[in-house]
């Protein structure tokens, strides 16, 4: 059969070009322009080359631009542990077998498709201090001293985004983790039962080495998440209450706002060499995966 | 009662309790869409005194969710539709004609699935090519961000169709174009559905593209009319709320109708390996 004939490499060509246009190249540039001064007055005063200003205008300034960025690692590390871990048990409880199962796992999932604009302006309503859900149903349970100010206490407002990302992403994590489960054959925590294996070291011989395919999923769009976080940050909070919960992208498209370019490009090719790292990190692994299969 | 019972009851009180905070606020959200504005302003769980059904008739009108409304199902259909296509061509000759330069191109696009696009340069990219506040440009940048997650799904699906297909109709005197859209792609039917469900959710629920690309309101999709009605009224809560229930319609009778698909396709890489 003649290959080359019947596979003609043209089909690659339309989105490899779409792919590097506009996706790849903006990358590059960005990294490029964020040595310069460009802003939304370049086009009369020109653009000039300013070296390492911009970095250095992040990492010094009293604009708080590097908490923007240990606050997106925070985020990063923070959000996959509240959903990753209590995703776990929930799907090894819904696995192990329980009526509704198929219900349950329907709702769980369900806040995850949903924009996270309208959960952000849904939990703007359900945390707002006198008349939101929350409050009342604390109220209402006679434990009224748990009452926040959950979106503008700076000590509260970052669990109050926690709360929020998990309550939208946990069943989608378990989701991933229910599919894993159900690959494992019983008769392996049949042995480990024989042996007189608990829950704790079933899970610790049996369960966690068996899943390392989904935890690797998991891991790997939490993380990729957690480092692009945007929406949620800026219709829950804006950054505020002053610049308490700001991460890079909501800095990135201030400073955008505001006709800073070349700043706003710097803090973005910061995020892109963090995304590279993991990245590649992860590539590398599942290529000798690959070569393992 | 044994103790196997217990453990059950107390299981089956825990995924009630948890439903109970998944569903409560859709349910406020929903309740609180049919009350007067005074009402409304309360959030409380109770019935509306009075059902007030001509909220859903103001917000059609004054949040322009007709426009945002086709606005949103051009951008994810056309961008979706197109995206696909375009990657299960791509990851078929990836994955058939092996060679070094295709493994390096597969690789290559893979690290698409980490980086944040750069949308300042591309607002640049755009003026230079004319594509500034067009709906083109929305378009092409969904497809061009959808490309690394499809080919890679769609290529780890295309490893499990036989070679002997391709062999078949190609003795049957089948060109590369036949071969791919009359043989290929209608085996690959269940994972292109299942990326076109999931891609097309994505771009219904994206902020950031719109939020950066479109400066005029006629290119607004659904996600971006509400957010800009709910920075005009404020304090209109009924308002709002039926804005949140009509923007959320569309993407939940999605998911009623694909969710099989959505489950196995999101899960396909976690089973295998």
């Amino acid at each position: 059969m003649n290959k080359k004939r019947i596979y003609p490499q043209w089909f690659l060509l339309v989105p490899l070009v779409l792919y590097i246009v506009f996706f790849l190249f903006p990358g590059l540039m960005g990294v490029f322009y964020s040595f310069t001064d460009w802003s939304s007055r370049s086009s009369v005063n020109g653009l000039h080359f300013v070296g390492l200003a911009n970095y250095i205008e992040i990492f010094t300034s009293n604009k708080d631009y590097a908490s923007g960025i240990s606050n997106t690692l925070v985020f990063t590390i923070i959000s996959n542990i509240v959903k990753i871990i209590p995703a776990l048990f929930l799907a090894i409880l819904l696995q192990e077998g329980i009526k509704g199962k198929g219900l349950y796992r329907t709702l769980f999932y369900l806040p995850s498709i949903l924009p996270f604009v309208i959960i952000g302006l849904v939990f703007k309503s359900v945390l707002n201090y006198n008349t939101g859900l929350l409050n009342g149903v604390l109220e209402f349970l006679h434990i009224g001293f748990l009452k926040q100010k959950w979106l503008s206490d700076l000590n509260v407002v970052w669990k109050s985004i926690f709360g929020v990302d998990a309550w939208r992403g946990i069943g989608y994590v378990m989701t991933i983790f229910m599919a894993g489960l159900s690959a494992i054959p019983k008769s392996y925590y049949e042995a480990a039962e024989i042996d007189g294996a608990n829950f704790w070291a079933k899970l610790r011989y049996v369960t966690l080495p068996m899943m390392t395919g989904s935890i690797m999923i998991n891991l790997v769009f939490g993380i990729t998440y957690g480092l692009k976080v945007f929406d949620i940050v800026y219709v829950l909070t804006n950054g505020g209450p002053g610049h308490a919960t700001e991460v890079l992208t909501t800095y990135a498209f201030q400073l955008y706002s505001n006709g800073q370019y070349g700043m706003s490009t710097a803090l973005n090719a910061i995020l892109l060499i963090i995304t590279a790292a993991v990245g590649i990190l992860v590539v590398k692994v599942m290529s000798r995966q690959e070569v393992q299969q | 009662m044994s103790r196997k019972r217990i453990q059950g009851i107390i299981k089956q009180i825990t995924c009630i309790l948890l439903s109970l905070i998944v569903i409560t606020p859709f349910y406020m959200v929903l309740i609180n869409s049919f009350k007067s504005k005074g009402e409304a302003a309360r959030m409380s769980l109770s019935l509306p005194k009075k059902w007030v059904f001509t909220n859903y008739a103001e917000v059609i009108e004054k949040g322009k969710l007709m426009q945002g409304f086709s606005n949103s199902l051009l951008y994810a259909t056309v961008a979706t539709l197109i995206g696909v296509v375009l990657c299960a061509m791509a990851a078929f000759v990836i994955c058939r004609r092996k060679s070094k330069f295709n493994d390096f191109i597969y690789y290559f696009v893979l690290c698409g699935l980490f980086f944040p696009v750069n949308y300042v340069t591309l607002v640049k990219v755009f003026q230079l090519m004319h594509l500034t506040d067009t709906k083109l440009g929305i378009i092409i940048t969904f497809t061009s961000a959808m490309i690394p997650f499809c080919v890679f799904t769609i290529r780890n699906f295309v490893l499990s169709v036989p070679v002997e297909m391709d062999e078949a109709a190609v003795i049957d005197g089948a060109g590369p174009l036949a071969l791919f859209f009359r043989i290929i792609m209608p085996l690959l039917k269940p994972i292109l559905v299942t990326c076109f469900i999931l891609q097309f959710m994505g771009v219904w629920s994206d902020f950031l593209t719109p939020l950066y690309l479109s400066s005029k309101s006629r290119m607004f999709p659904m996600t971006m009319a509400v957010y800009q009605f709910f920075g005009k009224n404020t304090n209109y809560w009924n308002y709002i709320f039926a804005d949140i229930v009509l923007t959320c319609v569309p993407v939940l009778i999605v998911y009623m109708l694909g969710q099989k698909y959505i489950v196995s396709g999101m899960t396909s890489g976690a089973v295998k390996e």
